[in-house]
């Protein structure tokens, strides 16, 4: 009954949202240019260029294998983990090069916080993977760590079904739960970025819903950045949508116009329903 | 056709092959049991206080002898068997059954066991007054009291004999707890602290320090000490003169009156009497005895705690080397080192470590560890006590060492599987809030490999517990005049010598004066270890399946 009225809740905001957008009065956050990344001999992303506007949604769509994660994981570097990754061109956060040899990649990824696809909360009780960033940066005082978790998870619309169980395991919690709880985790360090790699592609509709309502609410502070299989969530949610194949970066623009009239017609093609 | 078809689709079903697993596992179940069984059966029945029988023997050469002792064995032979060996059997029968009897005494008659010819039994009889007699030399004592003495005079005789024994045994058993306290525990330090001192004294004048003043520091106090043994030694003397007071006079077997001093004595008895309560209540006491108390007459009698305490002490000491080495190989082996065809080697090596022959590693033990690391530190550390070694010596460290080095491999490999296996998301969720590499593993990586770590030292604790001949090289004596922890500091002697169930069921059953009297200890001995093994493994995998519970939701991963 409460999912409903909370389903009829969206509505407003997503007809509302429909105002005109346009990327060139936007303050930008992320700047990406002449971006090249190879995974040892084959060529994963071509010469992508694009800016990412600050506290806005940022939708990349596109079919599987089109280096629209792979693009996502360059933001926070997360493709360093990976054995033969080479990159060329350059991503600016705030100007600054992330890919120069003076950044420190622990910071970087304090200020661009990532969710996964698939729910990760680590084994330990709910308070300590919502505390678990401050941990690292050395917080170490109750009452701090008290109010940023309880801020956390209200900022992830979690508060209210675990406030009492907060020292129970979070793998107690249900798959929508857990995902809420992850981001809940990535908010407690006051990221500036934050990366969504298909965060609702494991879940049920109504937590899907929950995570999109959820996203809404956070681009007020954050600048968010999402990839997504599913166009419905990519048009419900984000203000900007860009369309990859084959590594190749081939529209990028409001979403209503991405939607509605695009230029490409491989664009078209794919949002029709053609392929992919 | 039929037939074969039937035989056919039979064979199609699977079925030949489910009633060959199954008799596969019915055969090892039974090969457990049966082995857990025979040594339980066998070495429980020890402590159980056996009824003494009273025979009437016909000897070979025509003489009737009265023969008292305890049915040790029992066995069928044929008639040719024993003809040939000079023996003469009575009757026509073509197998005859004779018994092992322990009759004791092997002070007045030499030989404590002997075998009777059941068709020389002329008449075996199981009078209520028996007594046996346990004693702290020479074994068993079989008899009939005559009367108690006190300083050679008679106190009591006949009926109220019995009464006034045991009476007079708890005396005795209580001066000699006295005893035992003084020379042990109160003696024992002091010979601990004059040694001390005298290494002290030793390394003032090895560092040039031998002032006047420090040597008379030291004498005083070894002259304080020396009063303190004196008093001691005259409460002793006191004491011995208060424990021979007492003696009894028993007939034996052959008729002879022997006379026994009370403070030889630890128990006496009379099995023939016992109710079935008594011998319960017996059985226990003696049971506890076995489980608490220190060897006596070379091993083959009285406890083994000696060799419980050791075996569990060089366990857990193995646990705390071997867990951190093998737990920080396997994190580099698997998170830092480059993977390639030198870690791949390395691991190979490392897995045909586990296969090197126990011995080996106590040659390995030692030539490295006792002879160069143990000199070595005794040149640095303990000048004062060379030439006597220190750590240059086998000693409980070393053979922990010994055992750590031969376990690590486990360790290693169990570790390496857990890392493993845990999934990459739960590292790139931690990576993405910031956190490096080492927290990573620190915080989150490592917790979650624990029980995989567990796992490992359940494998090593269970290999560990069990190894004998590494042992024998590096550390493990038939008798260790104390434990390796003890109340004098530092409380824990890891330079001591220990003794281990393992290398004391070898020692009691191979190397004994007495080893038929031995054996059941063997099978009580294995029996024991058997159990120290599965406490220390249950108590082990309690504390995995605690870890596992908590990280459960991974675990299938």
């Amino acid at each position: 009954m409460n999912e409903q009225t909370k389903t009829h809740a969206i509505d407003p905001h997503l007809v509302e949202r429909r105002e005109v957008l346009d990327i060139s009065r936007e303050d930008i956050c992320i700047e990406v240019q002449a971006l090249d990344l190879y995974y040892g001999q084959s060529q994963a992303l071509k010469q992508i260029t694009m800016s990412i506007p600050r506290n806005r949604v940022t939708a990349y769509i596109g079919p599987s294998g089109c280096g629209k994660s792979t693009l996502l994981r360059c933001f926070n570097r997360m493709n360093d983990l990976v054995d033969g990754v080479r990159i060329e061109g350059s991503i600016r956060l705030d100007g600054d090069d992330i890919y120069s040899r003076s950044t420190n990649v622990a910071d970087l990824r304090r200020r661009v916080g990532m969710v996964f696809q698939k729910p990760n909360p680590f084994p330990k009780s709910i308070y300590e993977n919502v505390a678990y960033g401050l941990r690292l940066q050395g917080v170490t005082s109750r009452r701090t760590l008290d109010e940023v978790v309880e801020r956390s998870l209200r900022g992830a619309a979690l508060w209210d079904e675990v406030k009492d169980r907060l020292h129970e395991s979070a793998m107690g919690l249900s798959g929508g739960q857990q995902q809420r709880l992850v981001i809940a985790r990535a908010i407690a360090i006051e990221p500036e970025v934050i990366l969504l790699d298909e965060p609702a592609s494991a879940l049920d509709p109504i937590s899907t819903l929950k995570i999109e309502e959820l996203i809404y609410e956070l681009k007020s502070k954050y600048t968010i950045v999402i990839v997504t299989h599913n166009m419905q969530q990519a048009a419900r949610v984000s203000d900007y949508t860009a369309f990859m194949y084959l590594g190749e970066l081939i529209e990028f623009g409001d979403t209503n116009t991405i939607f509605t009239n695009p230029t490409q017609k491989m664009t078209e093609d794919y949002i029709t329903g053609r392929y992919g | 056709m039929t037939t074969n078809r039937s035989i056919g689709n039979w064979f199609k079903s699977g079925t030949p092959w489910i009633w060959l697993n199954a008799a596969a596992v019915s055969a090892s179940m039974i090969m457990v049991v049966g082995l857990l069984a025979l040594i339980a059966v066998r070495g429980l029945a020890h402590f159980w206080p056996a009824t003494v029988y009273e025979f009437d023997y016909l000897q070979p050469d025509g003489q009737q002898q009265r023969i008292i002792g305890e049915v040790h064995d029992s066995e069928i032979v044929t008639r040719g068997r024993i003809e040939a060996s000079g023996v003469e059997v009575p009757g026509d029968a073509l197998e005859v059954e004779r018994l092992l009897v322990k009759t004791g005494n092997r002070d007045l008659v030499g030989l404590d066991f002997r075998w009777l010819l059941e068709p020389r039994v002329q008449d075996r009889d199981t009078p209520a007054d028996i007594m046996v007699v346990e004693r702290y030399e020479w074994g068993n004592f079989y008899g009939f009291l005559v009367s108690v003495k006190q300083e050679g005079r008679v106190v009591a005789s006949g009926d109220a004999a019995w009464q006034a024994l045991q009476e007079r045994l708890a005396r005795a058993t209580e001066l000699q707890h006295r005893i035992e306290d003084i020379e042990k525990g109160r003696i024992g330090d002091i010979n601990y602290a004059m040694e001390k001192l005298r290494l002290e004294r030793r390394r003032l004048e090895l560092e040039g320090r031998d002032t006047p003043d420090n040597l008379a520091a030291i004498e005083t106090r070894r002259e304080r000490l020396q009063d303190d043994y004196e008093v001691l030694q005259q409460q002793l003397g006191e004491l011995y003169g208060q424990l021979r007071r007492d003696s009894f006079l028993a007939t034996v077997m052959d008729g002879r009156e022997v006379e026994v001093p009370l403070a030889k004595v630890v128990r006496v008895y009379r099995p023939n009497a016992m109710g079935p309560v008594d011998k319960i209540g017996f059985y226990f006491a003696k049971l506890w005895e076995f489980v608490s108390d220190e060897p006596r007459e070379a091993n083959t009698e009285g406890g083994i705690f000696p060799a419980i305490f050791g075996t569990v002490i060089m366990v857990i000491l193995m646990s705390v080397v071997v867990t951190p080495f093998g737990v920080i190989a396997a994190v580099y082996l698997r998170e830092y080192a480059k993977q390639g065809p030198l870690t791949r080697t390395i691991r190979i090596a490392v897995n045909n470590l586990a296969g090197v022959p126990s011995i080996v590693y106590g040659v390995f033990g030692l030539g490295f560890f006792v002879y160069f690391l143990g000199g070595s530190i005794d040149d640095l550390f303990f000048p004062e006590a060379q030439p006597a070694p220190t750590f240059g010596t086998p000693g409980i460290f070393w053979a922990s060492l010994t055992l750590a080095l031969l376990t690590l491999p486990v360790v290693i490999v169990a570790t390496e599987e857990g890392l493993s296996r845990i999934p990459s998301t739960i590292r790139e969720g931690s990576l993405a809030l910031g956190a490096t590499k080492a927290e990573t593993l620190w915080r989150t990586v490592l917790p979650m490999a624990s029980p995989a770590m567990m796992t490992g030292l359940i494998l090593a604790v269970a290999r560990a517990a069990g190894e004998v001949a590494p042992l024998m090289l590096v550390g493990v004596v038939k008798l260790a005049p104390s434990l390796p922890v003890d109340g004098n500091p530092p409380f824990v002697h890891l330079e001591r010598k220990f003794m281990h169930l393992g290398f004391h069921i070898y020692d009691v059953g191979f190397q004994s004066p007495n080893v038929e009297a031995a054996r059941p200890l063997v099978y009580a001995t294995a029996l024991l270890l058997v159990v120290v093994i599965v406490v220390l493994n249950i108590a082990a995998i309690a504390i995995r399946n605690r870890l596992r519970e908590q990280f459960k939701a991974y675990d299938q991963g």
